[in-house]
């Protein structure tokens, strides 16, 4: 029995997603591979020979794998997942464009957004937006399966030996799609869904000026910055800092919510977190049934006086 | 150009979820159903293509029960010019449902096929990848613009990071996000026409298609409940909570 991890990166690093992958996947039995799709990525190569209880790394580096998208990558996979019982990603947008069509390839379902590994063969997923939990068991010879991050903890343990390379000289072009270009929101903050700490902001904020009081308070307490989905809609924030049922998952030890009135696909994102702090100037926002402290006050007198305290 | 539009009935999403106290499932009587909203958004989107004079044909596609046939209707409301239900009160997982839309574009053979990025009632997030899949065509998925050409579709995708931009060759699969576009609000004069717009009702079996659950639920539960949390009454009070109580600042 074993298991393959794909290993999520952007050709320089490894992304820390898979590290909570790497904890799922120890929690299933059988040995651990993990497969490297890229391009002139050495840097990553060698951080996966150092990940704990690797068995053995494979790797295809080749140019038409640069941007590793979906229409070649999922046939790589597929070819390689014939010889495993598991084959895992994050499920982070890059492991929900990909494993899908994977598991497609061979004609095989999937379990997707995993909170907990039951059985060999049985698992936790959240439905409704958090509001439900269903308990699936898959039936299929191999087991696709993508991991929430928040809900294993991070295995950043390295081991001694590094794993040993195996390569894949196979090379599948892609003639179906080509990368043009990509925009990244440059940040020198905790990524979002492994911050400590996580404020978020809303449709309370106004205006995207306004908005950068979120920032302020982020940069002055060492966290991420989040949005709702209004406020990114509305433009006060980038659409990779959504948090919620159709963004991102985060469960900080704290999260802060500013403006945020707290609608069920808003908490699907943030509802796990230790502890949650709710600022609204509405009693009856609904964030505060979750809140462990909320604060009803206008936001703008409240986050000046949350800064100048801080800055004390 | 023929577009495909995916259109799943689920509960609404304003409604507050409930799930039964024999861990079969949810609560679904008396309950507001609507169109998925990101297949709202699926479908708007194929009716500016066609207001835009790039498309010159929508068929809208749900697979379910009779009941399916009221989130065809608003479909056509929209401006999609035909529908097609595949009748099943089987519970119809992602890998099955790919499977029926595979075999309806082999029928239609269409340039697109749209569909939402995620039911918002099981959040699988798989559908629009695996019909890509089978049908070994490009895919876009999560995407947040599109514009369509002759032989191409550029688009822009929403990822974690921030914005991707492809160009797919067509035909293609486009699975859409939330900030693809605002989905109009039906008008009485076009649920009126909707009416007299034709839906063929084709019986699942008749497709001779493995549709079986390859994924058994074996229950649904409640998540578990976060403990109620105080109100404070200033900043200087929620600063002394977070670091003497919960010891998260320091
Ligand atoms: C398919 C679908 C998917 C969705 N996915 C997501 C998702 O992933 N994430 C997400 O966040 N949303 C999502 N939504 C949207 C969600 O339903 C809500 O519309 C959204 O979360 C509301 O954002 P908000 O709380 O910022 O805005 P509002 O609901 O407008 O709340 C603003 C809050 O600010 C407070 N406020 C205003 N002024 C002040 C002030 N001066 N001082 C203090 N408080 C003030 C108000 O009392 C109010 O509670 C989704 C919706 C759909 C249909
Ligand atoms: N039963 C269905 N009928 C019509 N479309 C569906 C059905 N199931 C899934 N889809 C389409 O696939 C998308 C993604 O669904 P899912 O993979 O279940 O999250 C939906 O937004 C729909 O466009």
């Amino acid at each position: 029995m074993s298991i393959l991890i794909i290993a999520e990166h952007d050709n320089q690093a490894l992304k820390p997603c898979n590290w909570h992958t790497l904890t799922a996947a120890q929690q299933l039995t059988g040995d651990i591979d993990i497969l490297v799709i890229g391009y002139q990525c050495e840097a990553v190569i060698t951080s996966a020979q150092k990940l704990k209880k690797i068995r053995q790394v494979f790797v295809a580096d080749a140019k038409a794998y640069e941007h590793q998208l979906p229409e070649n990558t999922a046939q790589l996979i597929a070819d390689l997942a014939k010889n495993y019982q598991y084959v895992l990603m994050a499920a982070t947008t890059f492991g929900k464009n990909i494993l899908p069509r994977t598991a497609a390839l061979l004609e095989s379902a999937i379990v997707t957004d995993i909170t907990k590994i039951i059985s060999t063969d049985t698992f936790l997923r959240p439905i409704y937006a958090g509001n439900a939990f269903a308990t699936v068991q898959n039936k299929e010879s191999i087991q696709f399966l993508t991991i929430r991050s928040t809900a294993f903890k991070a295995e950043t343990a390295s081991s001694t030996s590094l794993a040993p390379i195996k390569i894949i000289d196979t090379i599948i072009l892609n003639i179906l799609s080509k990368f043009i270009n990509q925009i990244l929101t440059i940040s020198t903050r905790p990524e979002l869904t492994n911050a400590r700490i996580v404020i978020s902001g809303g449709r309370g904020l106004k205006n995207a000026e306004n908005f950068k009081i979120i920032e302020e308070l982020a940069d002055l307490l060492g966290g991420a910055v989040g949005a709702s989905r209004a406020a990114v809609d509305a433009g006060f924030a980038p659409n990779d800092y959504q948090v919620g049922q159709t963004g991102k998952v985060v469960a900080p030890d704290l999260y802060i919510a500013i403006g945020i009135s707290g609608a069920i696909q808003h908490l699907a994102g943030m509802k796990d977190s230790k502890i949650i702090v709710a600022i609204n100037n509405d009693p009856d926002a609904p964030i505060f049934e979750i809140a462990d402290y909320g604060l009803v006050e206008d936001l703008f007198t409240a986050t000046s006086e949350l800064l100048a305290e801080l800055k004390k | 150009m023929k577009v495909l539009v995916a259109t799943k009935r689920v509960i609404d999403y304003t409604v507050r979820i409930r799930v039964k106290s024999d861990e079969t499932g949810v609560e679904t009587s008396n309950i507001k159903m609507s169109m998925n909203p990101f297949d709202e958004i699926a479908v708007e989107e194929a009716v500016k293509l066609k207001e835009q004079g790039k498309v010159t044909e929508i068929v809208a596609i749900s697979i379910g029960d009779k009941t399916c046939q009221e989130t065809l209707r608003v479909a056509l409301a929209m401006g999609a010019d035909r529908a097609i239900l595949i009748e099943t009160t089987e519970n119809i997982q992602p890998l099955a449902a790919a499977k029926i839309l595979q075999n309806l574009v082999k029928r239609e053979t269409p340039q697109l096929v749209l569909l939402g990025k995620q039911a918002i009632d099981s959040d699988h997030n798989q559908t629009g990848q695996m019909l890509a899949g089978l049908l070994n065509w490009a895919q876009g998925t999560f995407v947040s613009k599109i514009e369509l050409k002759d032989t191409i579709v550029d688009v822009t995708r929403e990822i974690d990071g921030g914005l991707q931009m492809l160009s797919l060759q067509l035909p293609a699969v486009i699975t859409t996000d939330l900030r693809l576009n605002q989905p109009r609000y039906l008008s009485l004069p076009n649920i009126m026409q909707a009416k007299r717009k034709p839906i063929e009702i084709i019986p699942l079996d008749t497709l001779l298609l493995d549709t079986t659950s390859r994924l058994h639920i074996l229950k649904i539960t409640p998540p578990e409940k976060r403990h109620t949390g105080i109100k404070v009454a200033n900043v200087k009070e929620l600063i002394d909570k977070l670091k003497k109580e919960a010891q998260v600042i320091t």
